[in-house]
């Protein structure tokens, strides 16, 4: 069978089957999904129009809206709306040399847990069912190749992973303590669907593994000071640093993009 | 079908022995201490934390002894020593309830609602050291204190060996492997709360039981150590968590946190086997995740109940349990209004599938959720018209509907279902024709 050219179809195969896996075996509510994909679409759409882009597709909002589904959890009907709001928005004006360099739905979800106590991110939602994280394993490995950006992720997890294993080490914990942390639908989500994101993320690939280094560690910095879901932070509170690395190395030879990759650049936003 | 509207509660006392909080019990004899089950209330907001420690120790109090990892040394001020009725109190507002409803006359007009409901209860100063003896084994008795019946004593230590023997030594039976479970306490700068009874001054507070021990301190850390009371644990413990926030429901932030089954019509005959029903339903639960979830069984804004297994507790209650920002004049919320959600968490943990301590967040969901289980009771009087015939086969519907919803909550097998639903069991559906043919 012959996949799609473009990896962003793949992306949301996937992301769409966590999503029904959420509606049908978690606790994921059934109003939440249509409120973000609406917001996300039509804001996609606004922006086009009143800053006159040529329409570059819906493929990047529906992965936008997929993401956010999955992570961002609301008390109130508006608490998705507006992240859909300001994920997508966040594309149009938080940019630099044409470039957005914020993970769409990393900064609606940052966004709204900073504004509202009503939105959450529950990192455990998934549990720890082995075939679950297998699944998803598996499948995050193959879009992550098939963008070919799995040093971003892979980097993130192997940092990540040592730092983990290393603080583990020091507390003299076991090592089904190290196991338990890394089980996390969530952290495999995070890893293979939001940093692996190539619209931001640096564009030289070593810079894109001090990205994912510097990621890591401050999530590990803000792990030890109890911050709740620290990956995801992180990657907020970093995000800003991608265009001082791509202006860092803008002098290096860029790599050359697959053709697959290169319809996903292209089409940004 | 007929329902009707639910009337007033009753609650059911099924109360178990249970022992302990999440440190370790360390008896001071070699008596076998119970350490299976407990209950805890965290009252939180910001980094302001006040921990209750149930326990309801049935052994010699000279054998009691407790040690919990704390965050800071805390001054004698912010321990204090509660009332047993505050966490009972939270226990009847919070069970698991069964809701009973009556169907009426099919053959009349009106229909009369009637009622009862049910609650399930759940299961639910050191003495003097040498000080140089302390010291060369790392250990420093940081403050002590005699607070209500308890003698306590804060300690930091440099290295777990030499805590593990400075409390062998002062007298307390520690578990096997203890030094190993207080590692990781002692890296992360801990400190560890040591209680025992003073028996002189349990005797003046003329209880029969144990209090709950209370502490207040800040930290953000919104966690319970669970891991040192699984070193003298044989087997899963269970632990009921209420946890009072501000803005909402509070699940686990590295387990699975998971709502119990509830708003089902079950069988009548689970009035008289709650207690056996309800723990079937949580061990298949808890086994249907990997052992390894949080079973969420209560979330409710503490202004009101719907239905009510026992009223809410009052701001004077909640005061004692440590809730310090309700405004305290009269009328200051209107139902449902109180910025206050309690959320009943039960937990049962071992070794093997909680290899870290509980971790926890608030949430913003404010969504309210109880652990209901619905008696629908026939009419049973005599039905003389039309309808009644109607009536009689909705009702072998349902009574087989209830069946299959008990053996899946409980994984009861057909048999105990069908012998207990007596004769209100209609039997199994009447098979097509044609099934008989060809067999």
């Amino acid at each position: 069978m012959r996949l799609p050219k473009d990896a962003r179809w793949l992306q949301i195969a996937f992301l769409a089957s966590f999503l029904i896996l959420g509606l049908l075996a978690r606790d994921f509510p059934l109003w939440h999904a249509p409120l973000v994909f609406a917001a996300c679409l039509a804001t996609q759409i606004a922006c086009e129009r009143i800053l006159r882009r040529k329409p570059a597709g819906l493929l990047s909002p529906l992965i936008t809206s997929l993401g956010l589904t999955l992570l961002l959890r609301a008390g109130a009907w508006w608490v998705p709306v507006l992240a859909g709001v300001l994920a997508i928005g966040s594309k149009f004006t938080l940019r630099v040399r044409g470039r957005h360099f914020f993970n769409p739905a990393n900064f609606g979800l940052c966004c709204l847990m900073l504004i509202t106590p009503r939105a959450w991110c529950s990192p455990t939602q998934w549990g720890e069912g082995a075939m679950v994280l297998l699944w998803i394993l598996v499948l995050g490995c193959a879009v992550a190749h098939r963008a070919f950006r799995s040093d971003v992720s892979l980097a993130f997890l192997g940092s990540w992973t040592a730092l983990r294993a290393a603080r583990v080490l020091y507390l003299g914990q076991r090592v089904p303590v190290l196991m338990h942390q890394l089980a996390s639908g969530s952290l495999l989500l995070f890893t293979f669907f939001m940093i692996s994101d190539p619209k931001t993320t640096p564009r030289a690939p070593a810079a894109r593994l001090l990205f994912a280094a510097i990621v890591a560690s401050v999530a590990f910095a803000l792990q030890l000071r109890f911050v709740q879901n620290p990956i995801v932070w992180a990657l907020f509170f970093c995000a800003p640093l991608v265009p001082v690395l791509d202006a860092l190395t803008s002098n290096e030879k860029k790599e050359t993009l697959p053709c697959a990759l290169q319809s996903v650049v292209s089409s940004s936003p | 079908m007929r329902t009707a509207i639910c009337g007033f509660v009753l609650a059911l006392s099924a109360a178990h022995p249970a022992a302990a909080f999440c440190g370790f019990f360390v008896g001071k004899a070699d008596s076998q201490l119970f350490n299976k089950s407990s209950q805890v209330a965290i009252v939180r907001d910001g980094e302001h934390t006040v921990i209750t420690m149930g326990n309801d120790f049935s052994g010699e109090m000279n054998e009691f002894a407790l040690v919990v990892p704390v965050p800071s040394v805390l001054s004698r001020d912010q321990i204090h020593v509660g009332e047993r009725r505050l966490l009972e109190r939270l226990d009847a507002y919070s069970a698991p309830r069964l809701v009973e409803y009556s169907d009426g006359d099919p053959c009349a007009v009106r229909r009369y609602p009637a009622m009862a409901l049910g609650a399930m209860r759940s299961h639910v100063a050191a003495s003097p050291v040498a000080e140089r003896a302390a010291k060369a084994l790392g250990v420093t008795v940081e403050a002590a204190y005699t607070v209500g019946e308890y003698d306590i004593v804060l300690l930091s230590a440099n290295q777990s060996e030499g805590l593990e023997i400075w409390l062998r030594e002062s007298g307390y039976r520690m578990p096997p492997r203890a030094a190993a479970a207080l590692a990781p306490y002692i890296r992360q700068q801990m400190k560890f709360f040591v209680a025992k009874v003073n028996l002189k001054e349990q005797r003046k507070t003329g209880f029969q039981q144990l209090r709950p021990i209370q502490i207040a301190f800040d930290s953000p850390r919104f966690m319970l150590p669970i891991r040192l009371g699984m070193a003298n644990a044989d087997g899963p413990q269970d632990m009921i968590v209420y946890a009072v926030t501000r803005n909402g429901r509070v699940e686990s932030s590295n387990y699975q946190t998971v709502k119990m089954p509830s708003d089902v019509e079950v069988p009548e005959f689970v009035q008289r086997e709650f207690g056996d029903f309800y723990q079937a339903t949580f061990a298949k639960a808890w086994r249907g995740h990997g052992r390894r979830a949080l079973l969420t069984e209560y979330v409710w804004n503490m202004g009101f109940c719907d239905p009510c297994a026992a009223p809410p507790l009052d701001q004077e209650e909640l005061r004692g349990l440590g809730v310090f920002w309700l405004n305290d004049q009269p009328g200051a919320y209107h139902m449902g209004g109180m910025p206050l959600t309690l959320t009943r968490l039960h937990v049962r943990y071992d070794s093997e599938h909680f290899p870290e301590d509980l971790m926890f967040q608030q949430t913003g969901d404010q969504q309210p959720f109880q652990g209901r289980y619905i008696l629908r009771h026939p009419y049973r009087g005599e039905i003389s018209c039309a309808a009644g015939s109607e009536y009689r086969k909705e009702l072998d519907v349902r009574h087989r509907q209830e069946a299959a919803t008990l053996a899946s909550l409980t994984g009861w097998d057909a048999a105990r279902i069908h012998a207990g639903m007596g004769s209100d069991w209609p039997g199994e559906p009447q098979q097509p024709w044609w099934k008989t043919i060809w067999r």
